[in-house]
């Protein structure tokens, strides 16, 4: 339905109508794109570059076009570029541990969230009494809590309770304090889907959880993978949570990069977290290409109805 | 739907909030209304590799009496709500009295370090929200009317600030921002005064914020946007068109109010967030020139030594209640919105 | 390079070998667990401790992560506790124990005498609280060819001659700001104010309570040296934590610096800068100020501490195998790593500036239960001052009320 949308939109753009005349909303509007693309790109690829070079080129005091030919690091490893970063981060460091773990945690936390989040979001949409709004109301207030004021409450608990420091009470919490958002957009979604569907469902004999299985599931796909992109990434990009509340053994990327930046009193290696950072796109840039039709029509589908 | 029913869809995502994210809230609230016990504090002396010296200890023993008579703490009330740290009552109605002029007045309000971080924050949000909406519905707009090839590469591209780790992402452009890195070094020369640096001027440091902040959320709306635009009825448009509607006319009259549902969705995410503005702060170092509420948590949780939990729960209270006063016109029309499709 | 690594590691695993043979690990099947920052002074500690011990423990477990600090008082309250061991610092030490979590330890250094070096017991009033191994402190850095070029004799000895030697290389036109030092907003700018406070001979405190003492003469002189200090340091010095000030340095930006001691090795070393830098940088002690005569620093250690809520033979056998890590041949395998208060260091020239700093008598960071508040506040209230729209009374009242109000909540004040 959704893909039928994009598909059709594409064609006002290439509509000899429309390309007949090239107004200056035209040209602003191609320029602005341009330039967005531009100041989006740049700092990326500086870093992909860069993150080839020693530290002292990459964040060179004396001139900047150090990062650029890599003076030092012609002069401390004899070639312009350098595989010192990543091998640093991936052999010395064993990065790859950090990457498991993520690859857990954030498996796990998108499936949890989208299971609690998409029978809630469902029971939400379709209720259509007073306490839902207060629920979803509620669920903004819960989301408006600063998370190191919720982390740090958690602290003692865990500890008392032997749940420290493993996967399991990561996840968990990842999928708690997701859940409003995951809740607010899978709801929108689901308030999509004409009710006609489950409900003449449920005149044939369903009950409300075979309509919900039989009916609803088939179709409720793209909103899913539009919240489950956003699940994701939240808790990819998690540092509050996963630094305070994982040992050693069982940290994630983002605290592992972290920690190859130093502290006051000793010299981090940057370089490190810097190739760690490159490379740790590396798999989000395949799940975008991969998901990128579905996230556009996710969102068109779920969201629009507010 | 029963009451059986939706009780049972919503029990797991429900029990998960509440547990904790509820709990602790409450938690969090009663905790807000206490003091800590007095500390007894003995004299003592310490000795170590560089000599001795006399200092003071707490006496945990009876420190621990103390607690267990009254293990919350000592109640303080809505106290730590209007001490210097939050609200800062007893200070503004002295400086209020003791001010001839609106300017004096103000100079001391914004000496105290709430209200200093209030003002960072509501200009952050003021300005980045709006800012965010407008160009990412206008890059949104842009792309849609790019060639077919060309926009996934665009998608993609746009996509990258929200991607890189905030940690990393932030350092790096620190860096860059350097008055010897290649955007620092870039700017001086287009003003052509080698003196300036972005990080030490109050004026400049706000306006870095505010420029990270945009380019580090325009992804969001850009990708909801643009998603929305796939949806625009393709015969209202024709409709317009066959009207004589110019491209803009046809944006401001068929576009914008299709998307607007959509844009109370991002305005009421992108508030809440920027009202919590914290990690631009601290990666690029720029406490000196400003705070946020979140940073005085942030701060009260973790360089205080033993952690103040009463101030950064109050804190953390007056948060909430910031982001529920920002949202209420938004929520008023959800409301409303809600109430249309439940009848 | 690598060569070198290669052979101290060898030697390393030689020499490791043979102290396992002898190291007294306490009683065996124990659970041994520690918790650490990272640095690599304390993976060298804790690794030579899991090489001597790991076998007679049922368990040696250890978790090196940069937010120690702020989860230990929650990881050590449960009884039994997270950890048996927590490596700290002189300020982590007061914030474990101010909630009574580590616990005295005078048997066991009775018990394990004759392996403790000398002087690194911390006693509070008369109990062991930690066994310290390695220092660090505040100190200056020098450039003798830009000292001697600006017609500069010698190294400056107090914040005075610093002040004047950095207007003559001024004057010179040699730089514009020759002095770098960490003044960023928290935690850094409060950490001056206290060593230049400590160098005028100030007290935190009113003896024996918790009432703040630092509104005074004192306390207006050493703001105003800070005030003279950063008319010539970098403008955008109060971003500066250690690694822009070591960046600085490195790329030959500056003079004169305040920096910490554990930035002497890689400052030294051949990595990051220029032949023209590393060999003309001098590590000195730390300034003295306003006629004083011990330099102008905080001393700091880093020890070995047990837990309060644990067995009794859980502590021994931690106790036990950590002090086994502290020998010679660890010290000799990581000589350049840190300053260690151990036998069997050998003081290279980046060890030369925390080493002077602690002969001349500089005193140690206080570890007084409400110190931590206090630095809070001088970090959050010193900026306006240092951005010149505040006068050094107002900044002094501010940090009181500041600290009152925290003070206040956490029971130290009424």
């Amino acid at each position: 339905m959704a893909t039928k949308a994009q598909s059709s939109i594409a064609v006002p753009a290439v509509n000899p109508k429309s390309r007949s005349r090239v107004s200056l909303l035209t040209v602003v509007s191609l320029a602005l794109v341009a330039l967005w693309l531009i100041i989006a790109a740049f700092p990326f690829f500086w870093t992909f570059w860069g993150s080839f070079k020693v530290q002292s080129d990459f964040f060179s005091k004396t001139d900047w076009q150090n990062a650029i030919y890599g003076v030092n690091t012609i002069q401390q490893t004899g070639s312009a570029f350098t595989l010192d970063g990543y091998r640093g981060a991936w052999v010395e460091e064993e990065f790859w541990r950090n990457v498991i773990n993520s690859g857990i945690v954030v498996f796990f936390t998108v499936v949890i969230s989208l299971t609690f989040g998409t029978l809630g979001g469902y029971a939400l949409a379709r209720s259509g009494r007073r306490y839902a709004f207060w629920l979803l109301m509620a669920a903004l207030v819960f989301r408006a809590m600063p998370h190191i004021t919720l982390v740090s409450g958690y602290l003692l608990p865990f500890f008392e309770w032997n749940i420290w420091g493993i996967l399991p009470t990561t996840i968990i919490v990842l999928v708690a304090i997701n859940q409003p958002f995951t809740l607010w957009m899978l709801h929108s979604f689901f308030l999509n889907i004409p009710k006609d569907m489950d409900e003449s469902a449920m005149v044939d004999g369903c009950t409300r959880f075979q309509a919900f299985r039989h009916v609803i599931i088939p179709v409720m796909w793209p909103g899913v993978i539009t919240t489950g992109l956003f699940s994701f990434l939240l808790a990819y990009n998690d540092f509050a949570v996963t630094a305070m509340l994982l040992s050693s053994e069982n940290e994630t990327i983002i605290p592992a990069i972290n920690s190859f930046l130093g502290t006051t009193q000793v010299e981090g290696k940057v370089m490190y977290a810097v190739a760690a950072v490159v490379s740790a796109t590396a798999p989000l840039f395949v799940l975008i290409l991969f998901f990128q039709r579905q996230i556009v029509s996710g969102l068109t589908a779920g969201a629009v109805k507010g | 739907m029963k009451h059986r029913t939706f009780f049972w869809f919503i029990l797991p995502t429900l029990s998960a909030m509440i547990l904790f994210i509820a709990l602790p809230i409450v938690s969090v609230f009663i905790q807000s209304l206490f003091v800590e016990h007095e500390q007894v504090l003995v004299v003592s002396e310490s000795c170590g590799p560089f000599g001795c010296s006399p200092t003071t200890t707490v006496d945990v023993a009876a420190t621990e009496k103390l607690r267990q008579e009254q293990p919350l703490g000592q109640f303080n009330g809505l106290g730590t709500y209007i001490n210097r740290s939050h609200l800062a009552f007893a200070e503004v109605g002295e400086a209020w009295r003791t001010t001839e002029t609106f300017r004096a007045f103000w100079k001391q309000v914004s000496n105290l370090p709430f209200y200093r971080a209030l003002i960072f924050t509501l200009t952050y949000t003021a300005v980045v929200t709006p800012v965010v909406i407008a160009l990412g519905l206008a890059i949104a707009v842009g792309v849609n009317n790019l060639p077919r090839m060309l926009k996934g590469p665009s998608i993609f591209i746009s996509l990258l600030p929200f991607l890189v780790t905030p940690l990393v992402g932030s350092l790096i452009l620190f860096w860059m921002v350097d008055s010897d890195g290649v955007i620092g070094a870039t700017i001086q020369r287009v003003f052509n005064d080698p003196s300036l640096s972005l990080k030490a001027s109050t004026t400049l440091t706000w306006t870095m914020l505010i420029v990270y902040g945009i380019w580090h959320t325009l992804p969001f709306s850009f990708i909801t946007f643009y998603a929305g635009l796939q949806t625009v009825p393709e015969d209202t448009m024709e409709a317009a068109m066959i009207d004589g509607a110019s491209k803009w006319q046809r944006m401001i009259h068929v576009i914008v109010p299709h998307l607007s549902p959509l844009m109370a969705f991002v305005t009421l995410m992108l508030l809440m967030d920027n009202f919590r503005v914290f990690e631009p702060i601290v990666s690029f170092k720029a406490e000196a020139h400003a705070t946020s509420l979140s940073w005085i948590i942030y701060n009260d949780l973790r360089e205080s030594g033993n952690p103040l939990y009463g101030s950064a729960g109050a804190t953390s209270m007056m948060t909430i209640i910031g982001v529920v006063i920002l949202l209420t016109p938004v929520l008023i029309r959800t409301w409303r919105d809600f109430s249309r499709k439940a009848h | 390079m690598l060569m070198k690594r290669l052979a101290t590691a060898s030697l390393f695993a030689g020499l490791m070998s043979s102290a396992a043979f002898a190291a007294d690990c306490g009683p065996e099947g124990q659970s041994i667990r520690i918790l650490a920052s990272d640095f690599p002074a304390i993976h060298a500690v804790v690794e030579a401790a899991q090489a001597n011990c790991a076998a007679a423990a049922a368990e040696f477990t250890v978790n090196h992560t940069t937010e120690a600090r702020q989860i230990m008082n929650a990881a050590l309250t449960p009884n039994p506790a997270e950890y048996t061991s927590v490596i700290l610092a002189n300020a982590t030490l007061t914030q474990l124990m101010n909630d009574g979590l580590v616990r005295p330890l005078n048997d066991l250094v009775e018990k394990y005498k004759d392996s403790i070096p000398p002087n690194v017991l911390i006693t509070i009033d008369g109990k062991v609280m930690a066994v310290a191994f390695m220092a660090n402190s505040q100190h200056l850095f020098s450039r003798k060819d830009i000292l001697e070029q600006a017609g500069v004799e010698g190294i400056p000895a107090s914040y005075e001659e610093v002040l004047e030697a950095a207007e003559k290389i001024r004057a010179a036109g040699i730089m514009e700001h020759p002095l770098v030092m960490n003044l960023q907003t928290g935690w850094n700018v409060g950490e001056v104010f206290n060593m230049i406070y400590l160098g005028h001979g100030g007290e935190f405190f009113a003896p024996g309570s918790a009432e703040p003492s630092i509104n005074n003469e004192k306390g207006i002189a050493t703001l105003n040296t800070m005030k003279a200090l950063v008319e010539y340091a970098h403008p955008d010095h109060l971003t500066h934590a250690s690694n822009e000030t070591q960046g600085l340095w490195e790329s030959g930006q500056a003079a004169l610096a305040i920096m910490w001691g554990s930035r002497g090795a890689p400052i030294l070393d051949d990595e990051g800068s220029t032949e023209e830098v590393t060999s003309n940088t001098v590590l000195s002690a730390a300034p003295t100020v306003g006629g004083g005569s011990t330099p102008a620093a905080t001393l700091w250690w880093d020890g070995i501490s047990i837990a309060a809520n644990i067995p009794d033979a859980d502590a021994e056998a931690t106790f036990a195998a950590l002090i086994s890590g502290l020998n010679p041949e660890m010290v000799a395998a990581n000589n350049d790593d840190a300053v260690w208060l151990l036998p069997g260091f050998e003081p290279g020239p980046a060890a030369a500036g925390v080493a002077a700093t602690a002969q001349g008598g500089a005193r140690p960071y206080p570890m007084i239960p409400q110190m931590g508040l206090l630095h809070a506040a001088l970090g959050s209230e010193l900026t306006d001052f240092l951005k010149g729209g505040e006068s050094a009374e107002q900044a002094l009242a501010d940090v009181e009320t500041a600290y009152r109000t925290s003070a206040k909540e956490a029971g130290f004040l009424k």
